[in-house]
């Protein structure tokens, strides 16, 4: 028997699924944008309003605060299917569980990465940032974000059902993203400094291109594993 | 649906923890066979269901599917089975239409909303079809998460504990669906506690201890 479904199908299903819940639960989005926004804006408060030093530190704080505000929505990427036994029924269904899992990466990407891409050039005139800074900075949180999304889902899925999993996802992961942290803050600071981004831009997209093949898959094996 | 669907459980051994819970299993089930897996809590009945689904890996033995063994059917062994278990598998934000939709979809079964809400309404559902499942009784959660069985084409039920929190009008409706099931050439494997008859089927017994 084959499938009906097509990968684009069931893609666009699970995506459409996990939309339509966080729609009926939008408080979940809305703290990762409020809490991204909130260590944002503590900066310029704690280290003062010189805009010297608010520009020179501007992409650090921003891509640091992105970094922290993806780690707060990691646990529930799988826990909630967990725990009422949908995700049961996914690893059952007659499809592949890779596709399942990219579907839920992309719909955890879309509501915890990209509002966070809509809403830097907001928190970027904070800091006073030059309109070209504040595109790169939205172009390398683009092509990060996803980044921290799919090494994130292999973290979910490992630490499935242990007890205190929320911080310990964040332990194992914070270290994995360092190199998208360095090379996003470091295109906008290569603009600042008035070099080309491209070099860090490209860098980022070769993380996302590794990410996108690898961690579907690693992570449906983790859930797996987790599930025994 | 296959012609004549057979599954064969080889020599099974199984462990949790350290604590090896049954070995040595092995039983044949084929089309239109009922078979009540008994024993007392903690005896390794709901992990022999786990195991015949896949999520545990027994430690010795296999479970052969229309003689292939299962791990060789991989998806296509999951397209002939329905699982469930003690969970409901469905989301309390959505309705019960909602839900319904959305587990036929990710089973690939095509499914209109027609067929859908006849599935629910068999289940004693009519009026609660649009309401958030959130709101309903866990009978009722039960009935929608039954209702799977419903619109699933699917040869082999493994129902882990299916009449928790129904009544005895569902409890009927419950042996008269799995009596259709085994008339169309389905069979059915189940654990319980509670006395559920079939009329007209031999119920097969095994015994874990």
């Amino acid at each position: 028997m084959t499938s009906r479904l097509s990968v684009f199908g069931l893609l666009g299903l699970v995506i459409k699924r996990d939309l339509l819940l966080a729609m009926r639960r939008r408080a979940d989005v809305l703290t990762t944008l409020i809490f991204f926004v909130m260590v944002v804006s503590l900066f310029p408060l704690g280290v003062g309003p010189e805009p010297d030093m608010l520009r020179k530190m501007a992409g650090g704080v921003l891509w640091v605060a992105a970094l922290l505000s993806s780690m707060l929505s990691l646990p529930r990427m799988f826990s909630a299917d967990h725990i009422d036994g949908t995700l049961e029924q996914m690893m059952l269904a007659p499809q592949s569980l890779t596709v399942m899992v990219l579907g839920k990466i992309v719909a955890h990407w879309m509501l915890s990465g990209l509002p966070l891409v809509l809403i830097a050039p907001v928190l970027g005139l904070q800091f006073d940032m030059s309109a070209e800074a504040i595109w790169v900075l939205m172009l390398a949180l683009l092509l990060g974000t996803p980044v921290l999304s799919m090494i994130g889902a292999v973290g979910a899925a490992l630490t499935l059902g242990l007890r205190g999993g929320g911080v310990l996802v964040s332990l194992l992961v914070l270290p994995l993203t360092i190199p998208v942290l360095i090379f996003g803050a470091g295109a906008v600071e290569a603009v600042s400094g008035g070099m080309d981004a491209a070099s860090n831009l490209s860098l980022l997209g070769a993380f996302l291109l590794f990410a996108l093949v690898f961690s579907p898959f690693v992570a449906s094996q983790a859930l797996r594993i987790s599930m025994e | 649906m296959q012609v004549s669907p057979k599954l064969e459980v080889i020599d099974l051994a199984c462990e949790r923890g350290d604590h090896r819970l049954f070995s040595g299993l092995g039983f044949t089930l084929s089309g239109g066979e009922l078979m009540q897996v008994q024993g007392e809590n903690g005896k390794g009945k709901t992990t022999l269901l786990r195991a015949l689904c896949g999520f545990v890996q027994p430690v010795a033995g296999a479970v052969h599917w229309c003689g292939r063994n299962v791990e060789e059917w991989d998806e296509d062994f999951h397209a002939q089975t329905c699982y469930l278990g003690h969970l409901n598998a469905i989301k309390d934000e959505l309705s019960a239409l909602e839900n319904l939709l959305l587990t036929a979809g990710l089973a690939d079964v095509q499914l209109g909303e027609k067929a859908a809400l006849d599935a629910l309404r068999r289940m004693g559902l009519r009026r609660k079809e649009h309401l958030p499942v959130r709101v309903l009784s866990q009978g009722q959660r039960r009935r929608v998460a039954l209702s799977r069985l419903l619109v699933v084409d699917a040869a082999l039920w493994i129902l882990d504990e299916p009449l928790t929190a129904l009544d005895v009008g569902a409890v009927d409706l419950m042996q008269e669906l799995i009596g259709e099931h085994l008339s169309n050439g389905g069979m059915t494997i189940f654990t319980t506690h509670q006395p559920l008859h079939v009329a007209g089927i031999q119920t097969r017994e095994l015994m874990l201890s």
